[in-house]
């Protein structure tokens, strides 16, 4: 109980009635009997927003002057006005302000009431309460963000349940089976796949499974340097958990605020930090499953294992088809002892492609590598807080001169990378010195630690653009692939100018915005991450030409020597493209798997087969 | 784009301008020097001519071959190499301003001479300036002159068009001075076989490839691959094709643009130049002094000349559901990979279809029409008579959708005799009847031998004029025959004869392959419409007043009847087991004089061959 109120208080303290909720949980110290007296289980989703994303005190707004600025106290954007923003905005798109109040109406549950019984019997907390199954109802794809706040809702989970232990869930999956009760994990809800909506097809009372109040850490092995750890805590929980003990997991998804260890076992994971970490199923030892056939996992915690193909990567990316995730055995690290930003300009995107490559055959990857193309670096301009004085206005001016004057760079051409150095300050220096080295050979230029640091600080204050964008007519979403190195600006200059002209095709009366950034190095490959986003005055049905161009677009990816994906998972979104992917015979291998593991399909959200 | 109108005959076609007419009223020296600025495509990667070479010789690809032969042959790498730079050089281009400077200067003052109007149509050209902005261009001209390439880089210069690179055939290279000027107005030279050479194919490929890929100039080629004698567009090959289709569907490019361009003369410089080989003289081999001679040719009166620009096609439109480029997605680009089943049907359909387009764009004089009706009547006609045909003719071939230069307000008498008088070589009126033979030059002691050669160049020649027309009258012809063959007015038996004389002929025409059940059916739509047939559920039944349509287009087919039905017959009785290849035209032309012509001979022997009906044995 006691780790409740310190997770209360840390990080929830705005929220009184979260803190006075905790205390009362504190004195009763009873799961149950909270529950029993009507008080929420979902801490989260009273912070969160029900139809945006993260947070509800942090959201973008152009304030009575016209200038935005990012509310809140959360990030280091928070409180800023951010000048250029609304230029580019409407230098990008066009903006015509109006709202929209979403009229909801959620249809009546479809309760299996033996199964509640039952649940009841066994203890487990549940709830039917509208508020909470549209929460759990959908991920953060543009489809279902867009008709959360039209207020169109369609199938919602029936009821929400919400196992305290891997104990909890083995109950709630035997009586799921017992009453033919379809299940659909619930982690942090942050997936971009589709894979969390609810099949219209399924005929069955829909059970939301939530694994939040599964997030302890269990122990912590500082011989082996493992932990164990429930699969439901919350990335930015686990790492500032596992900080309290001078430990740290290094994985970084950019979802990490809000996206369960549960959630990056069933997607296959990536953090930013992968090249010093690794990728989630580098970093897992063990992995914990309850499955209708029960539990799956291995016998110990050897670090590697011959002993046929690895059942592990039946349950890495699984999706939520096979079961529940219950606890995971991860690697840990000491925390590094020095970290250090940077970034590089490159004249254009070629040369930065280029050094980044170059960077991975030498194999001196920093902690994060990241290159944004030149539409993107304007874009993160546009999110440059009000200068302080006139001094650094004056050496903005200075910089970007010596930059495009002296240096010959043309502002439409260049482009940034930004890095992350982690270790031991020695030899993070050096390190850096190696990579600097190695960008000058590609005609980069040292661009200062704060420009990497904001680089970074962007990644998570995007997806609130989104809903600063959707009250403008604006819609957009991201979308990732991996490629072989040699069609890497190949495939990023065929894949934008696909969106523009699909868009163009498809009647947008705007320019859409269609850029990409490397993310990710590997050995023989990079990660690509695509923004598009476009102004949909004019049209009629706005998602629909949406979803026809991120079709188009995945199709050209695919074209172009892409994967289907590199970390964001399969869901209903990409399951059209699963057979080409993995060839008939690899989804037939998947599909016996399933029929073996799961023949009534309790785990029945349809994703990935 | 290439799907085919349902109906060809609404088919909406530009205006054309006469590009002479400023250059009659203004300083040629002057022009030639103004100042060009052509339009840029917007990926161009600036690249110098050395810089191209050196590029190409340090591709992925050239050097993955240099090292696969290297290793074939035993030979160092440094060795094919060197081979490949010697090749390269031997090949490339060296475009010069100055130098095309020079030939505009010059051709002002020749296409002056040599035509009435050289007509073009700008909305194509401003169509084909959108499209260089936006893709690399690959320009498709038909190919029926010498001339055909010069008015291409001619217009683009006028038009501030980036001047294309041309890929010509290795002859003119040979022509002293004249091949290093046509090399450094941006022709490239290929050698006509290299089938087995890799290391050549590497090398033409690459450059090409990377022209293409930075976007350095429009590619220019012949999908015909070289000059039709006939006048009948020629079977397309698909090398070159495949070369600037790949870019695209290896993800090197996200599109490339395919401009078709139909360039029709009112008369071919090359005439009876073309007659004459087909009966068999040797073309004369290009040379300067044999260009010099041929000044002759300035001192005529070549009419008009006719240039469109197609829409330009999308080879990503194209390809679209048809070419799966994941395909390319699990070997390196840069090794070289043989077109699989699918990409050569794929190219070899697209190929039909842009030389289709071509032939829809290619205008056509009242000459062709008057042509037609003369070698269908060998005793002449009378003036009258002709003039009433000629009309109906022209009717008939407007409403099969032609795209016939018909001047306005103009008797059709009037447009007849300035046809007759363009073309009096080879013609003779007497007393208003009109005939074909020579009148050029006769020759007192001719022997019987010549005077029968002398009436085939003239019989030849007008036939190429009638060959232009051909393509608009080929599928209701093809109907007709069928219909007449068929001895039954069930369509599925009609239907079968057509199909089996549309396969029979498709060597010698352009049908696209697979199109059959489309061909039949425009038959039947532009016969029925004509109110020559009526198209029952299963039957298809003459009316009454479609006779002399009929009539008119079984004769259209006659002589290649006729000629294909000698070569089988030859084949039937003259021949014993084994007979060459070189063997062959000479003895069918001495078996019998009406398949005349060696293109004939060729094309049905070919189908004759495809069809399994003669074996070819390697010796």
């Amino acid at each position: 109980s006691k780790r409740f109120l310190s997770e209360g208080l840390s990080v929830l303290s705005q929220q009184k009635s979260m803190v006075v909720y905790h205390l009362i949980y504190f004195a009763i110290g009873c799961y149950e009997t909270a529950y029993k007296l009507g008080l929420s289980l979902s801490f989260r989703q009273e912070i969160m927003k029900w139809n945006g994303w993260g947070y509800s005190d942090s959201r973008f707004l152009f304030n009575k002057k016209g200038q935005a600025e990012f509310t809140g106290k959360r990030y280091r954007l928070s409180g800023l006005i951010l000048p250029s923003l609304k230029d580019w905005f409407e230098g990008t798109f066009g903006a015509n302000l109006q709202h929209k109040s979403p009229a909801t109406v959620i249809a009546p549950p479809n309760l299996n009431e033996p199964f509640i019984e039952d649940l009841k019997a066994a203890g487990v907390a549940a709830s039917h309460d509208p508020e909470d199954r549209v929460f759990r109802a959908h991920g953060h794809c543009l489809h279902e963000i867009f008709a959360l706040r039209e207020g169109r809702i369609g199938r919602v989970p029936d009821m929400v349940v919400w196992p305290s232990c891997h104990s909890d869930v083995e109950k709630i999956v035997e009586l799921a089976c017992k009453h033919n009760v379809c299940l659909i994990p619930y982690g942090g809800g942050t997936s971009v796949s589709s894979a969390l909506e609810c099949p219209h097809e399924e005929t069955r009372s829909i059970v939301s499974l939530d694994t939040s109040q599964m997030n302890r850490i269990l122990w912590i092995d500082e011989k082996n340097l493992t932990a164990h750890v429930e699969a439901g805590i919350i990335g930015q929980d686990l790492e500032r958990q596992l900080n309290e003990h001078g430990y740290c997991t290094g994985h970084e998804p950019d979802s990490m605020e809000f996206s369960s260890l549960g959630g990056w076992v069933a997607t296959r994971a990536s953090g930013m930090k992968k090249n010093i970490y690794g990728n989630i199923e580098d970093l897992v030892v063990h992995i914990k499953m309850v499955t209708p056939r029960g539990v799956i996992e291995k016998s110990c915690l050897g670090p590697r294992m011959s002993t046929g193909p690895d059942i592990h990567h039946f349950i890495l990316g699984s999706e939520g088809t096979l079961g529940v995730v219950t606890e995971v055995t991860m690697k840990i690290r000491p925390i590094p002892e020095y970290q250090k930003y940077g970034s590089v300009v490159f004249p254009n995107f070629q040369q930065g492609v280029a050094c980044l490559r170059e960077v991975a055959r030498q194999r001196c990857a920093p902690a994060s590598i990241r290159l944004m193309d030149n539409e993107q670096f304007q874009f993160g301009h546009a999110l440059k807080p009000q200068v302080s004085s006139i001094f650094t206005s004056f050496l903005d001016g200075l910089k970007k001169f010596y930059i495009t004057k002296f240096k010959g760079f043309d502002p439409h051409h260049l482009c940034v990378a930004t890095l992350l150095f982690e270790g031991d300050r020695g030899k993070v220096l050096q390190h850096e010195k190696q990579v600097y080295d190695i960008a000058a050979k590609f005609g980069g230029l040292a661009a200062g630690e704060d420009n990497g640091q904001r680089g970074y600080m962007l990644t998570f204050v995007i997806a609130y653009l989104r809903d600063l964008g959707m009250d403008y007519y604006v819609i957009g979403e991201s979308f990732e692939t991996s490629v072989p190195w040699d069609r890497v600006l190949d495939l990023c200059r065929n894949v934008k100018e696909r969106i523009v002209r699909e868009c163009k095709e498809r009647g947008v009366q705007f320019p859409p915005l269609s850029t990409c950034r490397v993310t990710q190095t590997y050995d023989a490959g990079a990660c690509v991450y695509f923004y598009f986003a476009f102004n949909y005055r004019g049209l009629s049905d706005p998602v629909h030409v949406y979803e026809q161009v991120e079709h188009a677009a995945r199709e050209e990816i695919l074209a172009n020597g892409g994967s289907l994906s590199h970390h964001h998972g399969v869901g209903k979104l990409r399951k059209e493209w699963m057979k080409e992917s993995v060839s008939g015979v690899g989804l037939g291998m998947l599909k016996s798997v399933k029929e073996y593991v799961d023949p009534q399909n309790i785990f029945g959200n349809r994703n990935l087969l | 784009i290439l799907s085919y109108p349902r109906h060809p005959v609404l088919k909406k076609r530009d205006d054309f301008e006469d590009v002479l007419e400023e250059r009659r009223r203004s300083s040629d020296l002057r022009y030639a020097l103004r100042c060009y600025t052509p339009t840029l495509y917007k990926g161009l990667v600036p690249c110098k001519v050395s810089m191209l070479k050196s590029i190409v010789l340090q591709s992925d690809h050239l050097q993955c071959v240099i090292k696969q032969v290297s290793s074939e042959s035993g030979d160092s790498t440094e060795c094919v190499a060197e081979e490949a730079s010697l090749i390269l050089d031997e090949m490339a281009h060296r475009m010069q301003l100055s130098t095309v400077r020079f030939f505009v200067f010059t051709l002002s003052k020749a296409f002056k001479r040599l035509f009435r109007s050289v007509c073009v149509n700008e909305e194509g050209i401003q169509r084909l300036q959108q499209a260089v902005q936006e893709h690399p261009v690959v320009l498709l001209p038909s190919h029926r002159s010498y001339m055909d390439f010069l008015m291409m880089s001619y217009l683009l210069y006028m038009f501030d068009l980036p001047l294309p690179v041309i890929a010509a055939g290795m002859d003119f290279m040979s022509m002293k001075f004249i091949g290093e000027m046509l090399r450094m107005s941006g022709a490239f030279f290929i050698r006509r076989s290299f089938g087995g050479d890799k290391l050549y194919w590497a090398v033409f490929s690459e450059y090409v490839k990377t022209m293409l890929r930075k976007g350095y100039a429009p590619i220019e080629f012949f999908l015909e691959g070289t000059r039709s004698r006939t006048c009948k567009s020629l079977t397309p090959k698909t090398g070159l094709l495949n070369i600037v289709m790949e870019p695209f569907f290896k993800g090197e490019l996200f599109d490339v643009s395919l401009v078709p361009v139909s360039i029709s003369y009112e008369r071919v410089l090359e005439e009876s130049l073309y007659a004459r080989e087909l009966l068999g003289v040797p073309k004369p081999k290009e040379s300067t002094s044999g260009l010099l001679k041929a000044r002759r040719v300035l001192s005529e009166d070549y009419g008009s000349m006719h240039v469109y620009f197609g829409h330009p096609v999308s080879v990503r439109s194209l390809a679209e559901g048809k070419i799966k480029r994941s395909q390319y997605n699990l070997l390196p680009r840069y090794i070289p990979q043989k077109p699989s089943v699918d990409t050569h049907e794929f190219l070899n359909d697209a190929a039909f279809r842009l030389v289709r387009i071509q032939e829809e764009n290619m205008v056509l004089k009242p000459w062709v029409l008057i042509a037609t009706l003369l070698l269908q009547n060998p005793d002449g006609m009378d003036l009258s008579s002709l003039t009433e045909q000629t009309d109906w003719l022209r009717h008939l071939a407007l409403a099969f959708g032609a795209f016939l230069d018909w001047p306005d307000h103009e008797a059709c008498s009037e447009v007849i005799s300035c046809s007759l008088a363009l073309h009096r070589r080879l013609l003779s009126v007497s007393a208003g009847h009109v005939q074909l033979s020579v009148t050029d030059a006769p020759q007192v002691e001719t022997t019987p031998e010549e005077a029968v050669f002398q009436r085939a160049v003239v019989v030849l020649s007008c036939a190429s004029y009638r060959n232009q027309i051909l393509h608009v009258f080929l599928r209701p012809a093809l109907l007709a025959v069928a219909m007449q063959s068929a001895n039954s007015s069930r369509k599925d038996d009609i239907y079968n004869c057509f199909n089996f004389l549309r396969n029979m002929f498709s060597n010698e025409f352009i049908l696209c392959p697979g199109d059959s059940v489309q061909d039949f059916e425009e038959a039947c739509y532009l016969l029925m419409k004509r109110g020559v047939l009526q198209v029952l559920e299963h039957e298809i039944v003459m009316s009454a007043s479609g006779q002399s349509t009929l009539a008119f287009l079984c004769s259209v087919l006659e002589p290649f009847l006729q000629g294909y039905q000698v070569v089988c017959r030859y084949l039937c009785e003259e021949t014993n087991e084994n007979l060459t290849e070189k063997e062959f035209i000479p003895a069918v032309r001495s078996f019998c004089f009406v398949s005349l012509s060696s293109d004939l001979q060729k094309n049905a022997l070919a189908a004759l061959l495809r069809l399994k009906a003669v074996r070819k044995v390697k010796v």
